[in-house]
């Protein structure tokens, strides 16, 4: 087994939110910086620009998972991994059909800005990607074990697009075994409210929009090997304790 | 009637002054994705949604106010995009059926024409 650091939510500058200098290139380059083992870069509802974070890594010999922030029916935030860079471009487009379309208004959420491998903008997304798909929250899950991926309910803890805020509760029927948790310390608290999330894997991301926002390896995750396949597998596992 | 006017008339708490501008009927809705689409061109927009997407959501629609219902917390990232879109946020104690039937109450007693802009 290998002990990974890992920072598994990073948005790039396709997410309105998203800072212009957080290019593919920059995230991978300063995940290389800062010593990281594994990254995943997942702007919101898109895939677009990991492909080239996936050939910038190439360089630096860092894992680049590739995934999404998916915003469901609810409005809750789920974190998708996937396997390949084809399956996140597959799930980019299944995810695109079931946007609500409306224009970005760069002037009031940001740009959207498709990167090329050089590090030069290739194109932009011009429906707004915060957007929630018609996808609920519940088939998030075998949707994601559909396209090999997994799924992760994002930032638990906090107070806008999370499952506990925006559901308020954990639906009966959940088979998540890994929750994103942003403070770590309240997650003893969450237990004690909400009993399932006593079987889960906590992890923790940066869910950086700046460059400087990447975790520091700080965070371990073990798995077989240093790939997303891996990763993804090692995720996926029941959680021993 | 006028933002400035309406929460003076139901002395709701100010957040952030922003612009005075018309209100011409009331939306209530708390998924940001259905405002987007849904919301009203200068409605007075009631809501328990606080964040700074809140006001992006009002700023694109162009409704002319949100009033937080029951007494929401905000964040300092929402007011500075208030302040940064000049748009007026006010908060209610009162849940969003009783917030949005006052305002809809008031507007009416100032004799604001509700049915040009149910229409």
């Amino acid at each position: 087994m290998l002990s990974l650091s890992y920072d598994l939510h990073i948005h790039s500058c396709l997410s309105p939110c998203g800072d212009n200098e957080s290019t593919p290139c920059n995230i991978v380059g300063m995940a290389y910086v800062k010593g990281l083992d594994v990254i995943a870069v997942t702007d919101h509802n898109s895939a677009k620009n990991c492909p080239a974070a996936v050939e910038a890594a190439k360089e630096f010999g860092i894992t680049v998972v590739c995934g999404m922030e998916l915003t469901t029916a609810e409005e809750v935030h789920v974190l998708c991994l996937l396997p390949s860079l084809e399956k996140a471009l597959e799930l980019d487009e299944y995810v695109q059909k079931r946007l609500i379309k409306i224009k970005n208004d760069p002037k009031i959420f940001g740009e959207q800005l498709i990167m090329n491998s050089a590090d030069e903008v290739s194109g932009s997304v011009e429906n707004l990607l915060i957007n929630a798909a018609d996808i609920s929250f519940c088939e998030t899950f075998e949707l994601l074990e559909g396209f090999g991926g997994i799924a992760i309910p994002a930032h638990i803890d906090k107070s806008a697009n999370s499952l506990l805020s925006n559901l308020g509760f954990i639906p009966p029927d959940s088979s998540f075994k890994t929750v994103e948790v942003h403070r770590r310390s309240l997650f003893p608290d969450l237990c004690q409210t909400h009993g399932y999330l006593s079987s889960c894997r906590v992890i923790s991301n940066s869910d950086a929009h700046y460059l400087g926002d990447i975790n520091e390896p700080e965070n371990f995750l073990h798995a077989e090997e240093n790939s997303a396949e891996a990763v993804i597998e090692a995720l996926k596992k029941p959680c021993e304790k | 009637m006028k933002t400035y006017k309406l929460f003076e008339n139901l002395g709701y708490e100010i957040l952030n002054k922003g612009e005075d501008r018309l209100v011409s009927g009331v939306y209530c809705c708390d998924l940001l994705s259905v405002a987007m689409s849904k919301g009203k061109e200068n409605a007075a927009w009631v809501t328990v949604m606080s964040n700074v997407n809140t006001v992006a959501v009002c700023t694109l629609v162009d409704m002319s106010c949100i009033v937080l219902a029951d007494g929401s917390s905000v964040d300092e990232a929402m007011l500075e995009k208030a302040k940064e879109h000049n748009v007026c946020v006010m908060r209610s104690k009162l849940p969003v059926f009783e917030t949005a039937k006052e305002i809809f109450d008031t507007l009416n007693l100032f004799g604001d024409r509700l049915e040009e802009y149910c229409d």
